[in-house]
């Protein structure tokens, strides 16, 4: 038995204070990013979600550059672009796209000036790659209470409005005919995903603040339709992959090239990616059961000349 | 500035600059702006892959873009298509971060793939990249029409035959070339921006698509000259004036558009006929898309 714990978890995995901090803000941040992302989803918000995390790392070459905590940086820088594109017009359906991007190609334009100046202010060559790709093995321990604050301020607005912007997600007409003030719950929601995926890009990196944003909430919404469920089994999933990518990452220190880890965010999206796979082939399997269950019904009541009896033999 | 190893950068940028424009055009017109960054900036994983075994960038970047394209295009068959997009950008950026890991490749190098380089283009690039900015152009001109209709009216399109699924495969390996040629001088995060902001600035002036692409062609010229020589004359990387200029660009428009038609509205008898000039030509996406 313990052998084979072992082999899962390579001896002085729950010794290490960095990898026990990264399970910890891992989890919190993936049940949160899932709960936020489902409306993300549902609401086809993916690129401004994106957007918002990667606008946020100028911010943080900023922070850097002026020696404040990192994390209000990135939040700042978010929510200011949340705010330009809402200005922009991304409520109308055609325009998002572009306000959109116009939003990110100006932020990583000053992403790019930052980290110039960063790098030639303090000869750390490689803050690009730290504040670009991020490490869930590099947070900091005493960020840790904001980070739980944060996520729960965000997991607590998300619940009490919930109702509102389920209705406005999927039928904006409808929600305005019953009185839900549209136009509001779009900003405030903008506002939410900004937080949480500024959380996520400063703490895991804006790799994974996408992956857990999307990834997960997209397989739960194969797995169940009902959105509240859904959130709940995106965070779930979410955590999975969080957990089992630092696994992965922890005993890749003992695999080729030798005394060289591979990166956890690597194991984490390649995580995210096999769950929403697998999650289309569950769902593509029970509505083949669905498909057949109808056919016998189909071929039970009429004649048999429906294609789905057909669909069936074959 | 215009003196011997800068004489490739200008013919390079302007290449850039001609592609982002047409390409761009088509990027606004469809709605496409998540994939025409994706695809690109995914690609950074193929560059740094190409870094570690040794083998030439431009292949590394061409190979994980059309990889990209076809992904995207592959997965948003059963799915969102925005998911589609994010979930291929992920994975190729996560085998990004796994081959940078293992590479001694350091961050100078990472930074100008990027954010673009204007001292980097060396003469030898110049040959395959005119090649692969031919095939781009040659490309939008045989998808033109198609593009066009499946953008525009789909209905039209479908009745008349037209797959929407393989236009959209097609356009967005058109956009994976395109990031190919591009990317080593505009850096591959701020490719995407280069064919945005000239695109949507020049569509809020104008309706004919022609004429819009000539605008935007000459919006990214003014752009990318301006850019390249503001960076060579302070050492700022060109993709803080590329990144930032797109917008600015369209902000003006914007505002003077918002001007004239308050000039126009206030004169009497052509008050409501302001047209939504940020809508597109489409009255509406279909669900999903």
């Amino acid at each position: 038995m313990s052998q084979v714990l072992n082999a899962i978890f390579a001896p002085g995995f729950f010794a290490s204070d960095p990898v026990r901090a990264g399970l910890v803000v891992g989890a919190v941040v993936a049940l949160v990013t899932g709960a936020v992302g489902v409306f993300t989803v549902i609401r086809g918000q993916a690129f401004a979600g994106h957007a918002l995390g990667e606008v946020g790392s100028a911010g943080g070459s900023l922070a850097f550059l002026s020696g404040t905590n990192p994390l209000w940086g990135y939040m700042g820088i978010a929510v200011v672009a949340a705010g330009l594109m809402e200005v922009l017009g991304v409520h109308r359906p055609r325009a998002r796209d572009v306000a959109t991007g116009l939003v990110l190609g100006a932020g990583l334009g000053f992403a790019a000036l930052f980290l110039y100046l960063d790098t030639t202010s303090s000869s750390t060559t490689g803050v690009t790659v730290t504040i670009l790709f991020g490490s869930l093995f590099t947070i900091s321990q005493p960020m840790l209470p904001s980070i739980v604050v944060l996520s729960t301020i965000a997991l607590v607005v998300i619940a009490s409005c919930y109702r509102m912007l389920l209705l406005s997600s999927l039928s904006p007409e409808l929600a305005a005919v019953r009185g839900v003030p549209v136009r509001a719950v779009a900003i405030a929601y903008l506002v939410i995903m900004a937080v949480a995926v500024s959380l996520a890009a400063e703490t895991i990196g804006t790799i994974l603040a996408t992956a857990l944003l999307v990834g997960p909430p997209a397989t739960a919404l194969r797995l169940t339709k009902r959105p509240g469920g859904a959130m709940a089994v995106a965070g779930l999933i979410g955590v999975a992959a969080v957990w089992i990518g630092i696994v992965l990452a922890y005993d890749s220190f003992y695999w080729p090239p030798v005394d060289h880890g591979w990166p956890v965010s690597f194991f984490v999206v390649a995580m995210v990616f096999v769950f929403y796979l697998g999650a289309g082939m569950v769902a593509a399997l029970g509505r083949a059961r669905r498909d057949r269950r109808v056919g016998t019904l189909l071929a039970m009541g009429e004649s048999g000349c429906e294609p789905h009896v057909d669909a069936d033999a074959a | 500035m215009f003196s011997g190893f800068m004489v490739n950068t200008w013919i390079a940028a302007t290449m850039v600059a001609v592609i982002a424009g047409v390409v761009g055009f088509f990027v606004v017109l469809r709605g496409s702006a998540f994939a025409a960054h994706a695809i690109p900036h995914g690609s950074f994983g193929g560059a740094a892959g190409a870094v570690l075994i040794g083998a030439n960038t431009i292949l590394g970047l061409g190979i994980f873009a059309v990889g990209g394209a076809l992904g995207i295009g592959w997965l948003s068959r059963r799915g969102r298509h925005d998911v589609a997009t994010a979930l291929a950008l992920v994975l190729m950026l996560g085998l990004g971060a796994l081959f940078l890991s293992f590479s001694v490749e350091y961050a100078a190098a990472v930074y100008s793939l990027l954010f673009g380089e204007v001292l980097g283009v060396p003469g030898d690039d110049l040959l395959p990249m005119a090649g692969l900015g031919v095939a781009c152009i040659l490309a939008v001109a045989v998808l033109y029409r198609p593009l066009l209709l499946t953008s525009i009216t789909p209905e039209v399109a479908e009745a008349r035959g037209v797959r929407p699924g393989r236009i959209e495969t097609g356009f967005l390996l058109v956009v994976a070339l395109a990031t190919t040629m591009t990317v080593p001088v505009v850096g591959v995060l701020l490719m995407f921006s280069l064919m945005i902001g000239p695109a949507a600035t020049a569509r809020s002036f104008t309706h004919s698509p022609l004429r819009a692409i000539a605008l935007s062609v000459a919006i990214a010229l003014a752009i990318v000259w301006f850019g390249i020589a503001v960076a060579y004359l302070t050492n700022y990387p060109v993709g803080f004036f590329v990144g930032t200029l797109g917008a600015v660009s369209y902000a003006c428009a914007r505002v003077w558009m918002a001007w004239r038609s308050r000039a126009v509205g206030a004169s009497p008898g052509l008050g409501n006929s302001r047209p939504d000039l940020t809508a597109p030509l489409s009255p509406a996406a279909p669900p999903g898309r």
